[in-house]
């Protein structure tokens, strides 16, 4: 097919010359998905307000073809992470992300979803979604501004521009393996740690034990 | 504090005051120095705070928190009640030894302690006997401790107090996940193990799941009552807010809601950082509103250092809470339209206008949203050149149009009458037990607003009106909020005229305060209604204990009321006439 399309032999025909343009498949491909990427409805905490106001008339997300906010992950190709990330909504966010179809990106909004921010030291925050969902776009500010989540924005289209359709993961005969989803336990147990759950608790304990009082 | 300071007197020779001889036995004065209110023993405390409702006329309990004492090896429970008549606090306490912190519950008297006296079970583990549903709220149940308690050591935790020595004097810089084992924010207790342990599931949530009673359905049919979860990812639910709603076909039975998804260790993380640094933290409460959080925290802090912000300070705060009202109910009423299905136009247009006043914002303060503008005695800065005549601008020309014309096209609106008149009604009875603020309690014809019952700042000057109705329902609320965006039109316009030039601190703005020991409550109306902040000063450069009266949390008690009876998709329009922002109900 691509050897047929390169061929120089089969020339365009006079009548549809200047009306038609060469391009590869990825270009085109990925042309139509960066230009209506749906974000999900999705706010967590502050930073969710700046999402909606950028949502809104006066920096209007619609320009870049990101307005259609879906509420349902089943619909949505991104996923904006805006807000604090805690261990009690951890597990709701890796089922989210789990049921969102691929292709998806995911976007951290802000310094609590990237890494904690101002609130890291806390017992009930997760340090950055990243320890959990793999993430295409951190976006700093706390919150960001309207004009800086647009950036990133802008960003996350640049990068589906550089996406090969041979390359992506979502295109080969091996299935997606799903993110394990965390549990609440006495703190938040991830599946991933369970195998040597054992030994990292020895670890811990040894640390709390020779930490002066 | 707004009781008589405590007389320095030896208990001896010290005459028992008016309260105390009218309680004798019950009553005694606390005498800690910095510190006002009563002692109460806690077999005899449902019996007086009956007496106290019913004789003497306290029927609004604002606060209800745990103090941990560790040095002290005690527990202590503060109540905060007032008069919805106005007027000072009464402040009353529980001392409890520290190893079996037990209190009878007060739910029985005042409805609203029931969210409260779970938060304190939660993260101080003090035990509320008589409580009807004693269980987690904001950690989930299951969660290893009580993260408040003095000795409770998060995962991260690195120094009992900011600001942190040098951590890295010899250079060598780590970050605190490549030190702990499972390079995570979480720790275990030594003898679990994830293999073999069964999660706790939410059954205690769905234990009302049963059977409808036969009479209830017809007489003939029997059908099972049907639970479905709203939230926490759910459009319409304001951020991450769930509700267990059981339906009898489309008709909610009962409704409970759950929360903290986003507790974020707002009072933990306050009671390590020292004084100052707790001010950016408040504006991430309510982040609509983050200028009055920052109000109320300075007040309260003044009030303890017992200092007051110069004449011209005091009308640039007025200025800017007030602005903030505004943005916050245009915000929620056009948000409330969205939850009424007037997908996003309404919404636009409210946006629109908010967005004028966050440049203001963000030329006093350098940020849209998280301001952090006001100082203990002052301010960060002065107004920028100009930004008078911004606001002069805003609030004589612009604003008042929009408003009206916001008010042209949805008061009178079809669809926005038929469904909100009568749907969520809370009377006023119940909107005084359950401790409902703001629009919420004074839609129920209440008129009871902080401003004008307990006049902080230099609100007695101005001239405005307190906005109520009688009708108690979702309408009521949204009229009430339109209403409040003309009182505070009124009260910038007066500020605005009147404000004098001078100086913005008073004495020179430190970095680290020194707070003397002691204890203070302030409140503020805040835009979701009345925010209350207890702190408790051991003289160190940190609060002993920093506890927010979060009144998006308080008003939720009377969610499941108010919903009783209605159908799922009144839910959605009754919780945004509450007006919740969940980093304020989870803090």
């Amino acid at each position: 097919m691509s050897e047929e399309l390169s061929n120089n032999e089969n020339p365009v025909p006079e009548s549809l010359q200047g009306q038609i343009a060469i391009t590869s498949l990825d270009k085109i491909y990925n042309w139509s998905r960066r230009s209506s990427v749906w974000p999900m409805t999705f706010g967590l905490a502050c930073c969710a307000i700046e999402m909606i106001s950028t949502a809104a008339s006066r920096y209007d997300m619609a320009r870049f073809g990101m307005e259609v906010f879906r509420a349902s992950p089943r619909q949505a190709d991104l996923m904006i992470v805006s807000g604090t990330v805690t261990k009690k909504m951890i597990p709701i966010i890796v089922r989210l992300y789990n049921q969102m179809p691929e292709p998806k990106y995911v976007l951290a909004m802000g310094a609590c979803a990237s890494g904690g921010g101002p609130f890291k030291e806390g017992y009930n925050v997760v340090s950055g979604v990243d320890k959990f969902v793999p993430v295409d776009v951190y976006a700093p500010g706390c919150p960001p501004t309207p004009q800086a989540l647009l950036h990133s924005l802008i960003r996350l289209q640049e990068k589906i521009d550089g996406q090969s359709v041979l390359e992506v993961p979502w295109y080969r005969r091996e299935p997606i393996e799903e993110i394990p989803q965390p549990v609440l336990g006495p703190d938040l147990v991830d599946p991933r740690d369970i195998p040597d759950f054992a030994e990292k608790l020895k670890a811990q304990e040894e640390r709390l034990a020779a930490e002066p009082e | 504090m707004t009781e008589e300071e405590s007389p320095q007197v030896e208990e001896a020779t010290r005459e028992p005051d008016d309260m105390e001889q009218q309680f004798p036995g019950v009553l005694t004065l606390d005498e800690r120095k910095g510190y006002g209110g009563y002692l109460v023993p806690p077999d005899k405390l449902v019996e007086f705070a009956t007496q106290l409702r019913d004789e003497l006329g306290y029927d609004y309990l604002s606060s209800v928190t745990g103090v941990d004492y560790l040095p002290e090896e005690k527990m202590e429970v503060v109540y905060h009640a007032y008069r919805t008549q106005g007027g000072p606090a009464f402040v009353f306490k529980a001392q409890v030894p520290r190893g079996d912190p037990v209190v009878p519950s007060l739910v029985g008297v005042w409805l609203g302690a029931d969210f409260q006296e779970r938060e304190a079970w939660d993260l101080l583990g003090i035990r509320f006997t008589g409580h009807p549903n004693l269980r987690r709220i904001l950690m989930w149940e299951g969660f290893e401790g009580h993260p408040l308690r003095k000795d409770w050591r998060e995962a991260y935790y690195e120094e009992d107090a900011k600001p942190f020595e040098n951590r890295f004097p010899e250079g060598g810089v780590y970050r605190i996940e490549d030190k702990i084992s499972f390079g995570k924010n979480v720790k275990y207790p030594s003898e679990f193990s994830p293999e073999g342990w069964i999660p706790e599931g939410d059954e205690g949530l769905y234990a009302g799941v049963g059977q409808i009673s036969t009479d209830g359905n017809g007489g003939t049919l029997k059908t099972d009552q049907l639970v479905v979860n709203l939230g926490p990812q759910h459009p319409s639910t304001h951020g991450v807010f769930r509700m267990v709603v059981t339906l009898d076909g489309e008709t909610v039975i009962d409704l409970q809601p759950v929360m903290g998804y986003l507790h974020r260790n707002h009072e933990q993380i306050g009671e390590r950082n020292t004084y100052i640094m707790n001010m950016p933290y408040t504006d991430r409460l309510d982040y609509i509103s983050s200028m009055s959080n920052n109000f109320g925290y300075a007040l309260t802090v003044e009030k303890l250092m017992g200092i007051k912000p110069p004449e011209r300070t005091e009308y640039i705060r007025v200025i800017m809470a007030e602005l903030t009202r505004i943005v916050n109910h245009l915000w929620s009423i056009g948000f409330l339209l969205n939850d009424l299905g007037a997908f996003q136009t309404p919404a636009l247009y409210a946006i629109n206008e908010r967005e004028l006043v966050l440049d203001v914002f963000e030329a006093v303060s350098g940020s849209r949203m998280m301001c952090n503008y006001f100082r203990f005695g002052g301010l960060a800065r002065d107004l920028p050149p100009g930004t008078l005549q911004t606001i002069r601008e805003l609030i004589f020309e612009r604003l008042p149009r929009r408003i009206d014309e916001l008010d042209l096209y949805l008061t009178d609106n079809e669809i926005v009458r038929a469904r909100c008149i009568g749907v969520g009604v809370l009377p006023p009875e119940k909107a005084v037990a359950f401790s409902a603020a703001g629009p919420v309690l004074r839609a129920s014809g209440v008129p009871y607003d902080v401003r004008r019952a307990d006049p902080y700042g230099i609100y007695d000057r101005f001239d405005f009106e307190v906005a109520v109705r009688y009708g108690g329902d979702v309408y009521d609320r949204y009229l009430v909020r339109l209403q409040e965006i003309r009182e505070s039109i009124r009260i910038v316009q007066q500020a605005v005229e009147d404000i004098p030039e001078g100086e913005i601190q008073t004495g020179k703005a430190l970095y680290q305060v020194r707070v003397p020991a002691g204890e203070a409550y302030g409140r503020v109306e805040n835009p979701k209604g009345e925010l209350g902040f207890y702190v408790v000063s051991n003289g160190k450069p940190n609060p002993w204990r920093y506890h927010i009266r979060a009144p998006s949390f308080i008003n939720l008690t009377a969610l499941a009321e108010m919903c009783k009876g209605h159908k799922v998709a009144d839910i959605v329009a009754i919780l945004g006439s509450i007006d919740i922002i969940l980093g304020e109900v989870d803090r």
